[in-house]
């Protein structure tokens, strides 16, 4: 039994670190989230160049071959900056093809979502905004050996600069009876828009589907039989975003206790008085506890499938709480100067409102504790 | 990462599970002689001070044996590893790391064969979180120290046959942490009175404790004289990483779920109720949390660390958990709560679990302080 990072992970987490602080400072950040995209093609393709878009794509797919648990070291420094880009939808688009695709769909795809020269997303939430399997409600409609999909899919991120859509609809009646299939932007009757985003530095949209032939090339796996994949995707995205939602929680817990040590007022700094520096011991007990939970998640992903369902419930459920006080917390003690549009704080707050139903808020995900813990 | 136990160290789990299979008395059965007879087995193993290094008479286990061997006892309801518990927590690890070969020679072994009963004697009437402004003295006399003032709180010193105490040797003067001396007193010396103080349950737990004129051999100090603040910030450490081992919160947290099965809640079975749901895997998680984090602090000293500010992270945790599960718990039983019961009892005695070894706010001052560097208030 060993909790701690291997000197590869720390190294990799170093790495990130410098590219990110050098490339893309807060001013990148912004003025990335500004244009159309949302995010910078050029660091885009450093960021593939130095593997890190595959840093989980089996080598024999053109990746770098490294488990979750390397992952989450690489988004929890992209959380902390807040770095914008489609890595994590990448990440998600290229998971469901290498769990639920065979060995001919993994060579068509996987290269292009690992050099980051396609970009991939997954498309599951429908208009109700319920993961519960029996919520999805887009079926496909069975037309030969192919099926047809007519519909929407909502809330998907990157959804207006994606290149593949990893779908998930019903083929059954039964909660469970889901599929998965692969569906590109380019193909007939596929139109996706990005609607407006609280957080300026995660994109998501809606996804049109009508009409569109799915033939049985791009079905991952066989019809209606999805849903376990299905499952185990949606708590990899739970994972992922913890990740990222720790890597953002630190930075901000980070800003806010600096300035508590450069703000003066009644002659001293503010983080000596307890008001101040108290909410921040929570964070700091909140971010450890995260910490755990996610490293252990991810850990599971690797190694112990069995505990993954709970362990990324637990993982997701705190983080959405914990995250979201902080941004609270994190405006109250930078005062008025948190509350304007230069300083950055806000950009970590709307953050948080990004991450907390991501993959599941904590409602959905201490259900599902419960459930799981046998009550 | 690994979370997977070594083949040697499952081997090891098996070992435990068949000692308890063989050695575990009844739940209902926690009479003096079967405990006596429970320690004895245990000692053979050498699993009382199982961390503790073999020279001084402990088991020579690893960090991850001595989690394992915690973890098996506490699923099995088992009674505590050694009847010393303050002895085997905080006083023996201290010795070792502080005494004088003499002085291990003396009082590991009788900790280790719970022959002894250690209390503690840090707050005092006038001084509880502030440790530092303490003022029993100990002035010097030869080969002797002379005590007089007076500890309170003193958990178990109505049975204590020793206590780990902290005076002071010389007033305060550049340092408040100068001049304070750690002694190990018995409980024996003439000069001492123990007077009980009933706990909000009206159980007696602990006393005040009055030294006049208590001798203590100089022999009986543990570190330097006026060096007693490093033994004590080791001790502290060790005492609040016991507090908030996850074991006993993942019990009570089985049993909540118990009483949750069998409860009801506006005329509905309480389970039915989304907000008692969510509330128990609330719970559930931050116990996860809890012993992650325990994990990962693990991982720390097996890379050579000691236990420091960081066990303030699950004593607050611990906090965070423990008086909501009694809330929920006593709310589970509604009126019935009236009537008495363990868990009653228990949603009482965790009021003082909370303040014991330092309240919330201290925690939350060490954090602030020792670990994100905020100044002192
Ligand atoms: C069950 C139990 C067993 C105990 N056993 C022992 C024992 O065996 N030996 C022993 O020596 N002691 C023992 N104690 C005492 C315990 O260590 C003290 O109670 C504890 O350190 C707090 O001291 P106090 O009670 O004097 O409270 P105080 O220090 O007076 O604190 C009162 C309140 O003020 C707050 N406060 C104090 N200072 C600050 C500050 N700087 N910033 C913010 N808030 C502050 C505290 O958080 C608390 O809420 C025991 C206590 C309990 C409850």
């Amino acid at each position: 039994m060993n909790f701690g990072m291997t000197e590869e992970q720390d190294l990799l987490r170093s790495e990130v670190r410098k590219f990110l602080d050098e490339q893309s400072p807060m001013e990148e950040v912004r003025g990335a989230a500004d244009t159309p995209e949302g995010f910078s093609r050029a660091l885009w393709k450093q960021l593939s160049e130095l593997g890190w878009v595959g840093l989980v794509t089996p080598e024999e797919y053109g990746g770098a071959g490294l488990g979750w648990d390397d992952l989450v070291v690489l988004l929890e420094e992209t959380g902390r900056t807040l770095f914008p880009s489609p890595l994590l939808s990448c990440v998600m688009a290229g998971a469901a093809i290498l769990d639920a695709g065979s060995e001919e769909q993994r060579r068509a795809w996987l290269p292009a979502l690992a050099d980051g020269s396609c970009i991939g997303t997954v498309a599951v939430l429908e208009e109700g905004d319920s993961l519960l399997p029996r919520d999805l409600r887009l079926r496909g409609e069975p037309d030969g050996d192919a099926v047809v999909l007519h519909g929407e899919k909502h809330f998907v991120a990157e959804a207006g600069e994606a290149d593949l859509f990893v779908v998930a609809f019903r083929s059954g009646d039964a909660d469970e009876a889901l599929s998965l299939a692969v569906v590109e932007a380019h193909a007939e009757g596929v139109r996706s828009e990005t609607g407006r985003s609280l957080d300026p530095t995660k994109r998501s949209g809606t996804l049109h589907l009508d009409g569109v032939r799915v033939g049985p090339d791009a079905i991952l796996g066989s019809l209606g039989e999805a849903g376990p994949a299905l499952a185990l995707l949606l708590d990899r995205g739970a994972i992922a975003t913890s990740a990222e939602m720790l890597g953002a929680a630190e930075g901000l817990h980070a800003m806010t206790v600096q300035y508590a040590k450069d703000r003066t007022q009644f002659g001293s700094p503010i983080g000596r008085y307890q008001g101040v520096k108290h909410p921040l011991a929570e964070g700091y007990v909140d971010l450890e506890c995260m910490k755990s939970l996610l490293y252990y998640a991810a850990w599971a992903l690797e190694a112990s499938p069995e505990e993954v369902p709970l362990a990324a419930s637990q993982a997701k459920a705190f983080a959405s709480e914990a995250f979201s006080q902080m941004g609270i917390t994190g405006i109250q003690l930078h005062g008025a100067i948190g509350y304007t549009q230069d300083s950055d704080v806000h950009l970590y707050l709307r953050r948080s409102k990004w991450a907390r139903p991501a993959f599941g808020d904590e409602a959905y995900h201490y259900d599902r504790v419960a459930t799981l813990g046998g009550i | 990462m690994d979370f997977h136990f070594t083949p040697q160290e499952e081997a090891f789990r098996q070992e435990v599970r068949s000692f308890l299979a063989e050695h575990l008395p009844p739940a209902d059965d926690r009479e003096p002689e079967t405990l006596a007879r429970w320690n004895r087995a245990l000692a053979e193993k050498r699993w009382i001070g199982f961390s503790w290094p073999r020279e001084e008479g402990g088991g020579g286990g690893t960090l991850i044996q001595q989690f394992i061997l915690k973890e098996e006892m506490s699923k099995a309801d088992a009674p505590p590893l050694g009847s010393d518990f303050m002895g085997l927590q905080w006083v023996g690890p201290a010795l070792i790391r502080h005494g004088k070969e003499d002085q291990k020679r003396r009082f590991l072994p009788d900790i280790l064969a719970s022959r002894t009963l250690w209390c503690t004697g840090y707050s005092e009437p006038a001084v509880g979180s502030d440790l530092a402004s303490l003022q029993t003295r100990a002035e010097r006399d030869g080969e002797e120290y002379v005590l007089n003032g007076s500890k309170i709180w003193t958990s178990a010193a109505h049975h204590a046959k020793w206590i780990f105490l902290l005076c002071r040797t010389s007033p305060e003067k550049e340092s408040r942490y100068h001049g304070i001396t750690c002694l190990l007193v018995s409980m024996q010396s003439p000069g001492i009175e123990v007077q009980p103080i009933l706990t909000l349950t009206g159980n007696h737990t602990f006393n005040q404790t009055f030294f006049n004129d208590v001798r203590v051999p100089v022999n009986n100090r543990l570190g330097q004289e006026g060096e007693g603040w490093k033994v004590v910030m080791g001790a502290l450490a060790n005492e609040r990483s016991g507090i908030s081992e996850s074991t006993e919160m993942e019990r009570e947290l089985e049993a909540l779920k118990q009483l949750a099965r069998r409860s009801r809640s506006g005329g509905r079975p309480a389970l039915e109720d989304p907000s008692v749901r969510s509330e128990i895997a609330r719970f559930e998680t931050w116990i996860s949390a809890m012993r992650l984090n325990g994990m990962r602090y693990l991982t720390n000293q097996l890379r050579g660390g000691h236990p420091s500010s960081e066990t303030s992270v699950n004593k607050l945790m611990r906090g965070r958990i423990e008086i909501p599960m009694m809330e929920l718990a006593t709310r589970l039983l509604g009126n019935g709560a009236q009537e008495g019961g363990s868990w009653q009892e228990r949603a009482l005695t965790f009021h003082g679990t909370v303040i014991g070894g330092g309240t919330p706010n201290i925690q939350r001052n060490i954090i602030a302080q020792r670990i994100l560097g905020l100044p002192k208030d």
